[in-house]
């Protein structure tokens, strides 16, 4: 595992974000010809400093993913900028994007598109390293670190990723991330598509490589538990604009805006008693929000409930 | 669903201004000496010269596209240089042959495919793998040579159907059916290879759907799952297949018309062509590539009809 | 000439297909195991050697006439006889081969050498060249061919090969379209995207990803594109166009059209030859598609833990059994699990006695031999919430899909008894039971909102067919107990909703639809697979608030799905735990949870992160995080 660059010295706060998005603006083109453009991120804006995670939790349409395509270079950025290591990368050419894929990696949701189904593993996880010109012979024994950290067999390499279930397809997509020993790896849902005992298994493995290597994470989901798990902070995202930020036990435990209090009650607790009072405690919060002002333009309508054209 | 359409018309309009452009282009420049064939070859030169002087062949091409395009624009064709009747006419004679034929095949090839597909799809086994063969008949043997073998067995041996001509339906209504059968038949054999194929492949994706399984817990019958649900569901890709069909079948028609010595358009295109008669081929050209327009509209038409999202934001 | 279009799924917009080609020499081995693609490649190398060997299998010129012998029949100095002029049928048909096959050659290459890179360009690069060359297209693909080829060949000259050449340029759309659609699905896919993060230029992802996903449909289509080209120039020869000196079967066909009277014999060589050559193309097409696309139909399909998943495990096709650090645990339980089982620990109380509505005794699934429901027993009381929970793969789905004998049809299901309401039903479930059980008795909620609606159809004419159906309502009555229901299921807006088609609904109204319609006939027992997974975990509240209170108005019975025990905690009174096809603990929910038996159920209870340690502030921890050195 030594060759893992973990490199850094102990994080500290004051070094100062690794990323830093400001006030970051998304527009998508509308559909069809005429319509406006959607407004998909409205002013977002976040940090996340080395070795560190940041949570970042929303329900559908709150624009989460968008975000960490912005950041990934894979979406178009509107306004603000994001910031790594110091510099803005949001409007980056092709050619000075490429270079910063050395310290901005990325896992997403789906195991089963994010893996070429006709490469091997090994092919996999050496294509971070065409860029780099490594030799046959690095790649290889990389390919060998990379799966035993990810704890996959080392035959691994030369199957192909069908022969593998989503739990260890998500393995590989970590170690693809890992290849060139990045600073940040933007995490997109990398659990939700995951049985329960698989997706324990798998957030396990993601704290284990950040307390081994100082990566840090974005870690982009619609679990408040599972945040809760893996993050040191955590953002709320609301309809393209945070709502709130802080530690994660406080926001996952006693959050102190209405929407994330709201997410919240909605989780249901894997136990008769207690989901019954939590139950009751949505309702009653749900009738106070109707019957009082609703707070930072929070309507009593459910976010996603609203017709999709 | 109206700015769809108006986009379709005009893209309709368009591909006619630049099919007949290119045809006007083509058949100005080259080199063949067109006054000088129909004058014949024992004329001088001098009658050769009057020729191109009338017919306007010694002015520059712009020009004559122009003239061409403004008359044409106001649905005068002009004149055939070789039998000197007006395009129009002659030509509104020979519309009724070929669209007699062409749309005959068209829905020929509509419900055959449409039986053919839903039952290999639903039935499978057996059925599935005669209709796979018959696709692959259909698609490897040619319309002309389907045309050949019906005349020659079913009309000159058996003698059930007239070989040759066209009556038209004013006369007779049967005799116009009689006439137009084997041409129809011939032309649709490979549009409904194609088509059934298709039919059956998007039946076979849309049983599979959660939907489908959806309205079974439903209980709803059979006959409405299949026929109702499922098959309205299928039936846009097969019409977009048909569509480009209906652009073989156009084609399909010289070829045919051959065949069964029938006096239609495809007929004038051909003798049009092999004579270099400049206005009747242009005609020809506008009237064919019109047809297809307005057919492949009418399928859009219907396409907006099947699918909601189309004609509902 | 009707002109059939290659692929005609490709020309059909939104289904574009993304299948990677396999490597080369498994393709290329596969190829030679089917008979179909065997038998039609060497059918069509013989005719490509018998044309190129022309002069030594015929010592005929194809266009040397000799009057003598016109219409001479087959036989004697010709084998296949003369035709009408006297010329030598066999080294016509031999000779017109080679123009045959090259000509059509030249126009596939054409078709491909414009349509690939232009696919290429307009599906990856996008932009202002991706619109012109689509609208270029849509033009070409209305052109009528043989129209344009008979201008083109009364005014440029008689050549065989131009009219090919020009053919291939009016092909060359359906090839753009094809690559264009397949570019356009892989440039969506995740792995291009992960690709693009790594770093690689747009060429090298061309070339690594986007490539090898091209190039099976164009190989499929130049087969199919060599077979129209056979008949679009043979339609040119017969019509008299094209070259006159060469022989070509379809002029032969026209010499036979000729003398069709006198010698129908003659229109036999040329178009047997003409229907062998494109029926060869066009079966090698097809047997290229089984062999490059097969795995199109086995492709694991991803839902999210969609019921698939089970069945694709099962066949081996699919998600196989979690390896290494998963098996290795799973292992250890199902050992524990068996010895538990023996000991009858696991199967407690829950069993309902007398009042049943819904009994299964060992129900079995298989798909080909392999098990994935295995020997399931279970009850269910008229006003009782029965939970199935379980992880992907363990038969939940395919236990509820078997009640209501929606099973697909490669399953097979067996049971040792299956009665609801005292009726016994057969191993097929509820829909083989005939009118008045499925969709009356029984009722569905499916999984995902979205795809569970018809698209074409109107919201509240979807929800009326089964209630005219059913309860025998008139158009009118139908509507007015539609409405109701939407209402009462939580729609604000029942009316603009019934006239709405689905694309015109979120999922979680969607949700609401499929629930209304679950209950429009007054069911006395609702299967719900996952009902809430799709949904947010907002809407999933309020719909589960729903279910539950619809539940207990009509005094239901209800086997709900899932895998997540925070909705089995919130609406079940008894919760069934599956693994592997089997039930493993069965009791009473607050039992259960307060005292998980079975060390299945408690590895999966220990999964659950709801209780988790929150993760301490990164300040805190800084000095034991971070430092591996």
């Amino acid at each position: 595992m030594s060759t893992v660059a973990p490199a850094e010295p102990a994080p500290a706060r004051e070094t100062g974000p690794l990323l830093s998005v400001d006030k970051l603006v998304v527009d998508y083109p509308g559909k069809g010809r005429g319509r406006p453009p959607v407004r998909v991120l409205k002013g977002v804006s976040v940090d996340v400093h080395p070795g560190e995670t940041l949570g970042l939790v929303g329900e559908s349409g709150s624009g989460k993913t968008t975000l960490g395509r912005a950041i990934l270079g894979l979406a178009p950025v509107t306004g603000g900028t994001i910031g790594f290591g110091g510099r803005d990368i949001s409007a980056l050419g092709r050619k000075e994007r490429r270079a910063l894929s050395d310290d901005i990696q990325v896992v997403f949701q789906d195991p089963y598109t994010s893996l070429n189904p006709a490469l091997t593993v090994g092919d996999i996880l050496t294509e971070p390293l065409l860029v780099t010109g490594a030799s046959d012979a690095d790649a290889g024994r990389r390919v060998r670190e990379l799966l035993d950290q990810v704890r996959l067999p080392a035959d691994a390499g030369e199957r192909l990723p069908r022969e593998f279930s989503g739990g260890q397809r998500q393995r590989i997509a970590i170690a693809r991330a890992l290849t060139r020993a990045p600073k940040i790896i933007v995490c997109d849902e990398p659990v939700s598509a995951l049985d329960l005992s698989t997706q324990a298994r798998i957030l396990d493995l993601f704290i284990e490589i950040q307390e081994r290597t100082g990566v840090a994470y974005l870690f982009i989901t619609h679990d408040l538990s599972v945040v809760r798990h893996i993050s040191h902070r955590v953002a709320v995202l609301y309809r393209g604009e945070i709502v709130e930020t802080g530690e994660a036990s406080a926001v996952t435990t006693a959050p102190e805006h209405p929407y994330t209090r709201r997410l919240l009650l909605a989780a249901p607790v894997p136990d008769p008693a207690r989901q019954a009072e939590r139950r009751a405690a949505r309702l009653e919060f749900a009738a106070r929000q109707q019957a009082g002002a609703p707070t930072d333009g929070l309507s009593g309508t459910p976010a996603a409930d609203e017709p999709t054209s | 669903m109206k700015t769809f359409l108006a986009r379709r018309l005009l893209s309709g309009v368009v591909l006619v201004f630049v099919i007949s452009s290119l045809t006007f282009v083509l058949m100005r420049l080259t080199g063949t000496d067109i006054a000088r064939n129909i004058v014949g070859p024992t004329a001088t030169t001098q009658q050769v010269a009057a020729k191109e002087a009338e017919l306007g062949l010694d002015r520059s091409v712009v020009v004559q596209y122009w003239d061409w395009l403004t008359a044409a624009v106001r649905g005068d064709f002009g004149r055939s240089w070789f039998s000197g009747d007006t395009v129009t006419s002659s030509l509104t004679d020979k519309l009724p042959v070929t669209l007699s034929i062409v749309l005959g095949g068209l829905l020929l090839s509509a419900v055959a495919s449409v039986l053919l597909g839903v039952a290999a799809a639903v039935r499978g086994g057996l059925l599935d793998r005669v209709v796979q063969l018959l696709a692959i008949i259909g698609f490897a043997v040619p319309s002309f040579l389907v045309a050949l073998v019906l005349a020659l067995f079913v009309a000159v041996e058996w003698g059930w159907l007239p070989a040759t001509g066209y009556t038209p339906f004013a006369v007779s209504p049967s005799a116009w059916f009689e006439s137009i059968t084997l041409p129809s038949i011939s032309l649709a054999v490979g549009a409904v290879a194609a088509t059934a194929q298709q039919v059956r492949g998007a039946m076979v994706d849309v049983l599979r759907k959660d939907y489908i399984r959806t309205l079974r817990s439903r209980g709803l019958s059979r006959r409405s799952l299949l026929l109702k649900h499922a098959l309205r569901n299928a039936a846009p890709p097969a019409l977009t297949v048909l569509g480009l069909q209906f652009v073989g079948l156009v084609g399909g028609a010289v070829v045919v018309e051959k065949v069964f010595g029938l006096t239609g358009i495809g007929s004038a295109a051909n003798s049009a062509a092999s004579s270099g008669d400049s206005p009747l081929l242009m005609g020809v050209v506008v009237v064919m590539v019109t047809l297809v327009v307005v057919v492949n509209l009418l399928l859009d038409v219907a396409q907006g009809w099947l699918n909601p999202k189309v004609r509902v934001g | 000439m009707t002109l059939p279009m290659p692929d005609p799924a490709a020309a059909t917009a939104g289904q574009p297909v993304a299948i990677a080609v396999p490597r080369r020499d498994r393709t290329l081995r596969r190829l030679l195991k089917d008979p179909t693609a065997v038998v039609c490649l060497s059918v069509l190398t013989l005719i490509a050697l018998a044309s190129a060997a022309a002069p030594l299998l015929t010592s005929y010129d194809p266009s040397a006439s000799d009057l003598a012998d016109a219409l001479a029949s087959p036989g004697g100095s010709h084998p296949l006889g003369a035709d009408g002029v006297g010329r030598d049928v066999l080294s016509r048909l031999l000779y017109g081969g080679r123009t045959s096959l090259l000509g059509t050659a030249l126009a596939t290459a054409i078709a491909i050498a414009i349509g690939v890179p232009a696919g290429l360009v307009a599906g990856y690069l996008r932009g202002w060249f991706d619109g012109l060359a689509d609208w270029v297209s849509n033009l070409v693909m209305s052109i009528p061919a043989i129209i344009l080829l008979l201008v083109v060949l009364a005014t440029v000259g008689q050549s065989t090969y131009l009219a090919m050449a020009v053919f291939g340029v009016l092909m060359s759309p359906g090839v753009f379209r094809l690559v264009r659609g397949s570019v356009n699905a892989v440039r969506e896919e995740l792995y291009v995207d992960a690709a693009r993060v790594s770093g690689l230029s747009d060429t090298r992802i061309v070339r690594r990803h986007v490539l090898p996903v091209v190039q099976a449909p164009v190989i499929i289509q130049a087969a199919q594109l060599f077979g129209i080209g056979i008949l679009i120039q043979a339609g040119l020869e017969f019509l008299g166009l094209g070259s006159t000196a060469e022989a070509s079967w379809g002029s032969m066909l026209n010499d036979a059209f000729g003398n069709i009277y006198t010698k129908p014999l003659l229109l036999l060589w040329p178009g047997v030859a003409i229907a062998v050559t494109v029926a060869a193309a066009g079966l090698l097409a097809n047997a290229l598609t089984d062999v490059l696309v097969g795995g199109r139909a086995a492709k694991p399909r991803r839902h999210r833990k969609a019921a698939t998943a089970a069945v694709a495990g099962a066949t081996g096709t699919g998600t196989p059994a979690d390896g290494t650090t998963e098996t290795a645990e799973a292992a250890d339980i199902t050992e524990a699990a068996e010895a538990a089982d023996t000991a009858g620990a696991a199967l407690r109380t829950g069993e309902p006695v007398g009042d049943e509505l819904l009994v299964v005794r060992d129900l079995r699934i298989a798909y080909g031999g392999s098990a994935v429901v295995d020997g399931v027993s279970l009850a269910v009381r008229r006003g009782e919430v029965l939970g199935l929970v379980g992880e992907s793969g363990s038969g939940k789905s395919q236990t509820a899909f078997a009640v209501l004998g929606l099973l697909p049809p490669e399953a097979h299901a067996t049971v040792g008894a299956l009665s609801f309401g005292g009726t016994e039903l057969s191993a097929s479930g509820a829909e083989a039971a005939g009118d008045g059980m499925l969709g009356r008795r029984i009722a569905y909620v499916p999984q995902e909102p979205m795809s569970n609606l018809d698209p074409s159809f109107r919201i509240g004419t979807q929800l009326s067919e089964p209630m005219r159906r059913h309860l025998g309502l008139s158009r009118a009555e139908a509507r007015k107990k539609v409405l109701a229901l939407l209402d009462r299921v939580g729609i604000a807006d029942p009316a603009r909703v019934y006239a709405a088609y689905p694309h015109q609904v979120s999922g979680g109204m969607a949700q609401r639809v499929l629930i209304a319609a679950a209950v429009s006939c007054d069911p006395d027992l609702l299967i719900a697979d996952e009902p809430t997974t799709a949904l947010d975990v907002t809407v999933q509240a309020e719909v589960l608030d729903l279910m539950r209170s619809l539940q207990k108005e009509r005094d239901m019975g209800m086997i709900l799905v899932t895998h997540d025990f925070g909705v089995v905690a919130d609406i079940c009174d008894r919760v069934a735990v599956m693994q592997t096809g089997r039930i493993v603990e069965s009791a009473p929910a607050a039992e259960l949870f307060a005292d998980p038996r079975h060390p299945y159920t408690r590895m999966l209870l220990a999964s659950t992160l709801e209780d988790s340690e929150p993760r301490r502030p990164l300040t805190a921890t800084a000095a034991s995080e971070g430092v591996d050195a």
